[in-house]
């Protein structure tokens, strides 16, 4: 029997490993400078690159991480400093949990009915809105749990000393968990860096390159998906490419979350450890 | 100077106490009432009971019923569960009981790497590898296995394209193993050790003490990790774009192409060409999330249950 635990660690791995390897394999050939500094050929001619969809891709989730990441972090100090003892707060803090894995095709659709049909256009801003709603929640859960790890005894000296909550908030348990908090923004990231679902229908797909916001703009995650569905070979070849980068920068990025949590300088979990 | 300092105070309270409330209660309200106004349309015409229980989905003749959308979610949900289950199970027991100090972090690390990958790769990889894979190799050697088994022939029936039930069920079950794995992991850890201890000092072996000791105190556990990734897989919709065939028939096999809910938002929402066949998606949409978001309500229950008890 603990055999078998042990082949069904194996068989987790073997995925993994299944999956970056073709990725690495098929991807890295066709990894070129061209991919990254070309605009695309018109259907049908080889060559071209997809540098609308990466500079779409940046300008879409840089702006969704700017809305979400103050509303999320804001959510999550009330809950952590103000609710922590209100019943209804814990409630919407576990409500806020469950909108976290709220599938994210969701946010789509409600982003189409406020902002695309009244617009009668697809466009970028509605796709910005679509993955900020999704940042939300993960940030704010992460800063909560967070916070929590910060030592009662902490913010009762500060009391003592006759500091205002908002003044504790700033200058003890934000301090402490400054870390923490950066490694929930990180994980946020990654989140919606990847996501397609809520793409498809907000902010659609553009074959320019395009800085409009009121326009539709091309992602790396549905330009992979209409090249991977479309008949050419170089599309699929060019897909492979760009879905390894993907990939990576996703991977990087919590890896990196993951590193901050365990190295961190201030890291709130060594005041547990301490104790 | 107090003054101020007082007056900040109620302000910096006030604004971030606006958006504690946004996010936690106007924005899941919000996204109800949008789905359920831009759906009334929808559920004008064709009702509650009477959706839920047509499998007609023309958009020619302009009458819609969800049940086709719906059994293919259920379907393909409920077998990647029966699939990653036991091996999620599996992996939370060799990280938390069985692995030296030193494997432990690196396979829980890559096991939530998993988790990482986006699932518009998961798709790719699918269609383009595994789906190859399945239809020349693992399908037809089900096929063979259980084709003269009376009952169970029937479940394997079909030419085997590897853009079916199987495929999509097996690539949802992989994207959901680290989240159980995960929360599985987690309620084994909360379990004291003095319990475990108490067991050893019996002269019980590991495998009693995990089998008779961990998993039946943390049951309400187990089932909490089974239903969160329930919702997580329920919810999934470029990987089971790709690989369902988009075919709208309720699937007689587990080789026959189908559709889901989320695979039918997917690639209809931008064709969607009168208000009552718009209206429809969002009524898909709208019971999907409804239907997400009670799975997930009864995952976190369980699992605040076990801690409580616990602490």
């Amino acid at each position: 029997m603990l055999l078998i635990s042990f082949l069904t660690a194996l068989y987790g791995l073997f995925w993994l490993f299944w999956i970056l390897g073709t990725l690495f394999i098929n991807g890295f050939k066709y990894l070129t400078f061209d991919l990254f500094l070309q605009d695309p050929n018109p259907p049908g001619i080889e060559g071209g690159g997809l540098r609308h969809a990466f500079v779409g891709h940046f300008i879409i989730t840089s702006l969704a991480t700017l809305i979400g990441i103050p509303i999320g972090v804001c959510a999550g100090i009330y809950y952590a400093e103000y609710g922590r003892n209100s019943k209804f707060f814990m409630s919407l803090k576990n409500i806020t949990d469950i909108m976290v894995s709220t599938p994210s095709i969701i946010m789509g659709s409600v982003m189409y009915a406020l902002m695309v049909v009244p617009f009668k256009q697809f466009n970028a801003l509605s796709g910005i809105f679509a993955l900020a709603l999704l940042m939300i929640p993960v940030i704010s859960i992460t800063t909560y749990e967070m916070l929590n790890l910060v030592p009662h005894t902490l913010r009762e000296a500060a009391y003592a000393l006759g500091a205002y909550k908002w003044q504790i908030i700033k200058d003890v348990t934000m301090k402490a968990s400054k870390v923490g908090i950066l490694t929930g923004i990180l994980l946020g990231v990654a989140r919606i860096s990847g996501e397609t679902a809520p793409l498809l229908f907000t902010a659609f797909n553009n074959a320019y390159l395009s800085f409009d916001l009121f326009k539709p703009m091309a992602t790396l995650t549905v330009t992979i998906f209409n090249y991977i569905m479309g008949p050419y070979d170089y599309w699929h070849k060019q897909a492979w490419a760009a879905a390894l980068f993907l990939t990576f920068l996703v991977l990087v990025l919590s890896l990196l979350a993951k590193a901050l949590l365990y190295f961190g300088t201030l890291n709130p979990l060594k005041w547990k450890i301490k104790k | 100077m107090e003054k101020i300092n007082y007056y900040l105070e109620v302000i910096i309270k006030n604004f971030l106490g606006f958006w504690a409330l946004f996010s936690g209660f106007f924005f899941p309200f919000i996204v109800f009432l949008i789905l359920f106004y831009e759906s009334r349309l929808a559920i004008k015409n064709f009702g509650v009971i009477k959706f839920i229980t047509t499998s007609t989905w023309d958009p020619v003749s302009q009458n819609f019923g969800g049940l086709t959308m719906i059994t293919g979610t259920l379907i393909s949900t409920f077998l990647a569960i029966l699939i990653a289950a036991p091996v999620a199970i599996g992996i939370a027991i060799f990280i938390t009981e069985l692995a030296p100090n030193v494997l432990k972090g690196v396979i829980s690390s890559a096991i939530e790497l998993l988790a990482a990958i986006p699932s518009i790769i998961y798709g790719m990889w699918g269609f383009l590898v595994l789906s190859k894979f399945m239809r020349s190799y693992i399908e037809p050697f089900l096929q063979k296995i259980f084709s003269s088994i009376p009952w169970l022939g029937k479940l394997f029936s079909g030419s085997p394209t590897g853009i079916d039930v199987l495929t999509t069920s097996l690539v949802l079950s992989i994207m959901i193993i680290p989240f159980m794995a995960s929360v599985v992991k987690d309620s084994f850890n909360l379990v004291p050790s003095v319990m475990k201890e108490s067991a050893y000092s019996l002269g019980a072996t590991k495998w009693e003490v995990i089998k008779d000791v961990v998993i039946p105190y943390t049951a309400s556990g187990i089932a909490g990790g089974l239903i969160l990734s329930t919702g997580r897989a329920l919810g999934e919709t470029m990987a089971v774009t790709f690989l369902a065939g988009n075919v709208v028939q309720i699937p007689t096999s587990l080789f026959s192409p189908f559709t889901t809910i989320t695979v039918a938002l997917a690639n209809q929402f931008t064709e969607a060409d009168t208000p009552l066949y718009l209206s429809s998606l969002f009524y898909l949409s709208f019971l999907l999330f409804i239907l997400s978001f009670i799975i997930l309500s009864l995952a976190k229950l369980m699992v605040l249950r076990l801690q409580k008890r616990w602490k």
